[in-house]
């Protein structure tokens, strides 16, 4: 068993209007100091068996083809290291 | 013509443009989702909405229901298919046309009369339209900023394949971009609602109607 994680986010040049949203609440909350904010999102896969390579390469084509729009967002995909005695 | 509309779950307006197509004359057929095949149609419409409950991205699974191979393989045989509001999401996220549509600038759900004019009347459902025309149609919607690369921005101002524009822009869409076609003019994706402005009793006018009026010509045309 593996745990796949893909981070999707908008692309840079993409208006992140939620993100300018958040950005926007939390002068009102006190907390000074932060010039950004780009709100993305974060899945996670649990994937039958070892992770190889082929296996891999299939969730790179599940972050393109639906997990994220490449038209506006970015995607990123790392694989979650087990915890020690799990 | 027989103008096939297709029920996701969380259609909001199948009934309205079943009802648009009819009041211009055709006859309307209820599509379903899970349908395999378009039922002898000559026309789709994907109607507004929030189909899937906008799970993910709007329109995003949307594209993977069994009914949407058939509309690919159709739109790309040249049947005329208008995807409004979430069925313009739906069209851009099946990449039968460019772009994207995220949410408003403002942040805010719009509902609002909108002016557009009409700049591309050489599609199969703009053809009643004079080129240039000033509409008003219902706009309603949150997240209906459509977004594209500059390249493609270009491309499609180059190629005269921005089928309408806002009269000021309601929810920042880049050029102020309402509606898109594709190369061949069958598929149009429009944010606004046309079909909800299709009699005076209700809605702003009847300067949608144009939109499913079109049709008939480029059945006659197509013929």
């Amino acid at each position: 068993m593996a745990r796949v994680v893909v981070d999707v986010m908008p692309k840079p040049e993409i208006l992140d209007p939620q993100g300018k949203a958040v950005l926007g609440a939390l002068p009102r909350l006190g907390f000074e100091g932060v010039t950004e904010v780009r709100q993305g999102k974060r899945f996670e896969l649990e994937i039958e068996g070892e992770l190889t390579d082929e296996r891999r390469a299939e969730v790179e084509q599940m972050a393109e083809t639906l997990l994220s729009n490449p038209v506006i967002e970015d995607y990123a995909v790392r694989v979650l290291e087990p915890e020690v005695g799990a | 013509m027989k103008v096939g509309v297709i029920t996701f779950p969380g259609s909001l307006d199948d009934a309205d443009a079943r009802r648009a197509a009819r009041v211009a004359g055709h006859e309307a057929v209820a599509l379903w989702h899970g349908d395999r095949n378009l039922s002898d149609v000559d026309a789709v419409i994907l109607p507004g909405g929030f189909s899937y409950g906008d799970y993910l991205r709007c329109g995003a699974i949307a594209r993977f229901a069994p009914v949407m191979s058939a509309v690919v393989d159709a739109a790309n045989a040249g049947m005329p298919v208008l995807g409004i509001c979430n069925g313009f999401q739906i069209l851009c996220e099946s990449h039968l046309l460019p772009g994207a549509l995220i949410r408003n600038d403002h942040r805010k759900f719009g509902c609002l009369d909108q002016r557009l004019v009409i700049e591309n009347n050489r599609t199969a459902w703009t053809s009643a339209y004079s080129a240039g025309q000033e509409v008003t149609i219902v706009l309603k919607n949150g997240e209906g900023s459509f977004v594209a690369d500059e390249k493609t921005l270009d491309m499609l101002e180059a190629e005269g394949r921005v089928v309408a524009r806002y009269v000021g822009n309601p929810n920042g869409s880049q050029r102020a971009i309402a509606g898109i076609t594709n190369e061949a003019g069958n598929v149009v994706g429009l944010m606004p609602h046309p079909e909800h402005a299709i009699e005076d009793l209700c809605g702003p006018g009847t300067d949608g109607l144009g939109f499913f009026a079109s049709l008939a010509t480029a059945g006659l045309l197509s013929a």
